[in-house]
């Protein structure tokens, strides 16, 4: 965990991050851009500041934990844990062909650092506190983190299991909302209205902080006042674009669930460096 | 002896493992009275925990405490612990093969006066499909005691099908007790009944009826669905030619659809089987829904009967001597 990120250093991994997913999904012909690429600045704040883990070290009993919920956004992660060391980079390209690890959906411990399987929406929550219980009857000090999609909350048992967090007083559990507008089937606002989001976290019980989830220094600091609340839990409201970065894919429901074809991968990746060099 | 209910042993099974297992937690929602791990709650406060009445997080809560190296114990009715939560059981709990252990109370038509919202019929057959998952029902408070206890130290997934009626106690604190090891209750060569639960009280009645007709029925009690046991069940298989099942749930995929699994691939023989017809529960006295539903002992009896009539003949003559 660097004690003052570069954040210059930082937006240039998430370019690179970004042009991995991309290479990875077209390569593996399906997959989720969209919602990978809405959360790169997110898990980079992560794994580059805010978790406390070691690659080296995948089973440390210490370390802090993330839960990816929504295992669709799961290329995006199988990119941060490589990049991060705890697998090779090389292994990224096999993404959802057999005999992979790094299936459409993941697998608790197919490669190391992946904490839950997911994949049916919702559940990741319930599990962030259940593991915040058994650690608060071990005396065990440490983080989890469990990043859901807008879409995904929906879900009842989200309610429910954000019920339990407050009601137990969970305040290890810090929640992260990847509010990308849409979902599946179109902008979440017309499928299934959940806002105000804000609102409805702190009437639950929660500590809700909202921010621009492609703002790395908004990114970094919501994690830090989270890691300081204390006797609730937290949610982080990250407003985000779907497919952000690639000009064609923001914010188009088309791309939720279509692997870019060989033109459309070089156009993004021709658009996603650029935007690095103007940004650095 | 006095008939005591099934849930009971777990309360009691649960309540002995807060002393030997530390690891041991307890989650229900609002259902603990019921199920009896009000018991474990009242004694160990801090290790258990309400979810309210929300099925689906106490699930993905067992299996984050699982995830932390817990061993824990989520009960309920048995409909809901199992109906409500199938997806979270198979992704969180049995996907990732976690140490959770389910226990339905509840469970089958002995609910009585509640009704059919409130009588689990199909929980065996949507248990048994989920891979890892280990499925167990206890023939009566003792075993359901000690199955509770040893699934402790068996890890995985496993889930307990517990009744709320009153049943017979058939086994004795001696009684040694393993999962997966099914126990021949009653010897005998002619023909071999199976039952689980409340109906292996049942096929030792039939099998005391049938025996003053001079038919020699085996009792096998197979209180472990899944995984089965293979040897005890091929072996009466062959050697009594022919099969009974009997069980209080539907005839769809439970213990009479396992076994007929097993013996068609392996040794097929006749089969009868007795259980739910493709239908629901409904109010009642418990005792009075067992005879409307043909849960009886006469019920096995006359399954048995049938089965007999087209056992083959060369089997049947050579039988092996009568067991006295």
């Amino acid at each position: 965990m660097p004690s003052t990120p570069d954040i210059q250093k930082l937006r240039q991994l998430c370019v690179e991050l970004r042009q991995t997913v991309l290479r990875m999904i077209a390569k593996a012909g399906s997959g989720h851009p969209g919602g990978s690429l809405s959360m790169v600045e997110l898990l980079v704040g992560l794994y580059w500041h805010a978790l406390r883990h070691d690659s080296k070290r995948p089973d440390w009993p210490q370390r802090d934990l993330f839960f990816l919920s929504k295992g669709h956004g799961c290329p995006i992660l199988y990119a941060v844990l490589a990049f991060c060391g705890y697998f090779p980079k090389e292994e990224l390209m096999t993404l959802r062909r057999y005999p992979t690890r790094l299936q459409g959906h993941p697998e608790r411990g197919s490669v190391p650092g992946i904490e839950i399987s997911s994949g049916s929406l919702g559940q990741g929550l319930s599990m962030a506190n259940g593991v915040a219980l058994a650690d608060r009857l071990d005396g065990r000090l440490r983080r989890i983190y469990c990043l859901m999609g807008d879409g995904e909350i929906q879900e009842g048992q989200v309610w429910e299991a954000a019920m339990t967090s407050h009601h137990h007083r969970l305040d290890s559990v810090c929640a992260i909302i990847d509010a990308n507008q849409l979902q599946q089937n179109g902008p979440v606002k017309s499928i299934q209205d959940i806002e105000p989001l804000a609102d409805k976290w702190r009437a639950f019980g929660w500590h809700a902080i909202e921010i621009d989830g492609h703002d790395l220094k908004a990114v970094l600091s919501a994690y830090d006042e989270a890691a300081t609340i204390q006797g609730r839990p937290q949610v982080i409201i990250a407003r985000t674009v779907k497919g952000k970065g690639v000009s064609f894919m923001e914010l188009n429901p088309a791309w939720h669930g279509v692997a870019p074809k060989p033109d459309e991968l070089d156009r993004a990746l021709k658009e996603l460096q650029q935007a690095g060099i103007h940004s650095s | 002896m006095e008939n005591k209910p099934t849930r009971d042993g777990f309360g009691e099974g649960l309540l002995e493992l807060g002393q030997t297992h530390p690891n041991v937690v307890a989650l229900s929602g609002d259902l603990e009275d019921s199920a009896r791990a009000v018991w474990f709650k009242q004694r160990y406060p801090d290790r258990f925990f309400s979810v309210g009445i929300a099925e689906q997080d106490m699930i993905g809560t067992a299996a984050g405490l699982a995830l932390a190296g817990k061993i824990p114990f989520a009960c309920s009715f048995s409909q809901f612990v199992t109906g409500k939560t199938l997806e979270q059981l198979r992704m969180a709990v049995c996907y990732q093969n976690l140490n959770v252990k389910i226990a339905g109370s509840h469970g089958g038509l002995s609910v009585g006066a509640d009704g059919a919202t409130a009588e689990a019929l199909e929980e065996l057959a949507h248990m048994r499909t989920l891979p890892h998952m280990t499925v167990i029902v206890p023939c009566d408070v003792l075993e359901a005691k000690k199955a509770t206890i040893a699934c402790a130290d068996y890890p995985g997934p496993v889930f307990l099908r517990l009744g709320r009626s009153p049943v017979p106690i058939l086994t004795t604190e001696q009684d040694s007790y393993r999962i997966g090891q099914a126990t021949v209750m009653r010897p005998g060569d002619d023909v071999t009944i199976i039952g689980c639960g409340l109906m292996v009280a049942h096929a030792l009645q039939a099998a005391q009826q049938l025996a003053q007709e001079d038919i020699q029925a085996r009792v096998i009690n197979c209180h472990t669905i899944k995984p089965l046991d293979v040897q005890t069940l091929l072996r009466a298989a062959k050697e009594t030619g022919a099969v009974v099942t009997a069980e209080e749930h539907t005839l769809l995929g439970g213990l009479g659809s396992a076994v007929a699994e097993l013996l068609t691939q392996n040794h097929p023989v006749p089969m009868r089987f007795v259980g739910v017809q493709d239908r629901f529960g409904t109010s009642g006295d418990p005792s009075d829904l067992l005879r409307v539903f043909h849960l009886m002992p006469e019920d096995i009896v006359s399954a048995t009967r049938q089965v007999l009539q087209v056992k083959p003949a060369t089997l049947s003559s050579r039988q092996p001597a009568k067991h006295s």
